[in-house]
């Protein structure tokens, strides 16, 4: 018992021993970082930009040379959780607008830029395609599989299964077999055939071409539309501008075309 | 005087770690404060998950300790080169990753998966409750494995050989002289299994799926709430960890007693 207090004074000179040692490499390593270093140029994006933003990213590091790019691919809510815990990231793309109007009140980031659109496709496995062939066949699936409300997702089709009415929201309500957390995880329940149908986004779809689509009507698909801000704590706020600015370019939004991304002048049905 | 000095290095580098290992979990229970701790259990998705992890943990238990033990001691019995080969393989799902694991189910029972069609009639088993009992054995198995035929080859095998020329029968002496004697190793072996099936994730969630009441157990209930509400999150945590540990304590103590009183 009376070893303690000396225990803990040893404890307390450790610690401070450990705090002096870090301090001092962190002194040591700002003085070492010279100018001519590569910079990283840190770009949070929603999982569903993964193959888009990469094929950019290839574009702008022929353009940026000195530039390291290192993207960080996620579901939007939970790419705005890190930030809000500290995650530290120059560039947010997000795919719904929820997400990112909360970061701007919080004032985490700059004044967001919708920069692209996608909408819902419904994909179905090879094997039930001949059944399901219209959004009425849909309910006659076994195993359906959607995002949960709380990702993006899952909030557009909740809107596109509200629009369709009562009964046929029920009537898939009660074949869903699994919420999941992004749209990735339902295509690849309904590619590997362990789901017959999946909501996902038409981006999605045209990835898989293995699978079947079912037609959404223009007039009953929610617009998702995609913001783009540059963070307040942004370390290269230089860089994260080049960035928005490629993806805004005609360069930018034609690659994100070809990838089956709704663009911005093409005013969809639904949208304002 | 410097001996001492010594001896308390040893301590002090030691707690930074015990320092390590309980922060995040008082830090849990810490920032919630006990408002929070209510909020959790009146959540919606609270009540269904924890049921349902109760219901699928106990009966991953039972099938692990039922074909576990057996398998624990022909482990225990057999050559020391074989045994230990094949203990080795048995140990495997311990150190994949769980998505591996998931992956792995998929491609065994899943609707194109090797046995497919022979374990479920819909072609699959995914999606289903039996789903979720099945990964959790697959994860949990090899601890309780491990501790038994550990706990079987600690035992004085002179005991059997007595055992064995009294005329016992195999059952007699795996029933009345071994198991008894290992009692407090499986005890042990099952409580690790059974945490470790509890916390379960990954495999859960890539070959169970996430629907509320009949696969979403508590840790997937938990990063279903963490997408929108951290603190609720949380709050399902405090009750994971207050779970996990009650559970833990009564092992503990049951142990104590067998240690005792053999």
């Amino acid at each position: 018992m009376k070893n303690n207090p000396s225990l803990l004074a040893s404890c307390l000179q450790k610690m401070g021993l450990c705090a002096a040692l870090l301090l001092g490499s962190n002194c040591t390593c700002q003085n070492s970082t010279t100018p001519a270093q590569q910079e990283k140029l840190v770009v949070f994006a929603a999982a569903s930009l993964r193959e888009v933003f990469n094929t950019m990213g290839e574009s702008f590091r022929r353009a940026h040379p000195n530039v390291e790019l290192a993207f960080h691919f996620a579901g939007s809510q939970e790419l705005r959780a890190q930030m809000e815990y500290g995650a530290v990231a120059d560039v947010f793309a997000s795919a719904d607008l929820h997400h990112m109007e909360r970061l701007a009140q919080q004032g985490y980031v700059h004044t967001p830029t919708i920069f692209t659109q996608n909408k819902l496709a419904v994909v179905v496995e090879k094997a039930s395609a001949p059944h399901i062939q219209t959004l009425a066949d849909v309910p006659s699936a076994s195993r359906i599989v959607v995002g949960i409300a709380e990702v993006p997702v899952g909030q557009y089709t909740l809107q596109l299964l509200t629009q369709m009415g009562e009964a046929f929201k029920t009537g898939i309500e009660a074949k869903i077999v699994s919420r999941e957390f992004s749209a990735k995880q339902i295509l690849a329940k309904v590619r590997m055939g362990e789901a017959q149908v999946g909501f996902v986004y038409w981006t999605d779809a045209l990835s898989a071409p293995e699978l079947a689509v079912v037609p959404i009507p223009d007039n009953l698909n929610p617009v998702a539309q995609y913001p783009i801000a540059i963070l307040r704590n942004s370390p290269h706020p230089l860089l994260a501008q080049a960035w928005v600015r490629f993806v805004l370019s005609e360069a930018g939004q034609s690659i994100l075309e070809s990838a089956g991304f709704v663009p911005l002048e093409a005013k969809h049905p639904t949208g304002n | 005087m410097r001996l001492k000095f010594q001896k308390y290095i040893l301590h002090a580098v030691g707690f930074s770690l015990a320092a390590f290992l309980m922060f995040p979990v008082l830090a849990l229970f810490v920032a919630s404060a006990p408002h929070g701790l209510l909020a959790g259990l009146q959540h919606p998705l609270v009540w269904p998950a924890l049921r349902l992890s109760i219901f699928t943990t106990s009966s991953s238990l039972l099938v692990v300790v039922l074909l576990g033990t057996p398998l624990a001691w022909s482990l225990a019995q057999s050559k020391r080169t074989t045994g230990q080969l094949v203990e080795t393989l048995l140990q495997l799902p311990l150190v994949i990753p769980p998505s591996v694991a998931g992956i792995a189910m998929l491609l065994a029972f899943g609707s194109r998966g090797l046995l497919g069609a022979l374990v479920h009639p819909m072609g699959t088993s995914a999606f289903t409750t039996a789903a979720v009992v099945m990964a959790q054995v697959f994860v949990s198995a090899p601890l309780f494995i491990q501790s038994a035929s550990s706990a079987f080859r600690r035992m004085d095998s002179k005991l059997i050989v007595v055992a064995q020329t009294f005329g016992a029968s195999p059952f007699r002496i795996f029933f009345r002289v071994a198991l008894p004697l290992a009692l407090p190793g499986l005890a042990a072996g099952a409580a690790l299994s059974w945490s470790r099936a509890l916390g379960e994730f990954g495999a859960t969630l890539m070959f169970a799926g996430n629907l509320e009441g009949k696969t979403q157990t508590l840790p997937l209930a938990i990063y279903t709430a963490f997408q929108t509400d951290i603190g609720a999150a949380q709050a399902i945590s405090i009750i994971l960890v207050l779970v996990a540990f009650a559970l833990l304590l009564l092992v503990k103590v049951f142990m104590k007693k067998a240690e005792k009183n053999p």
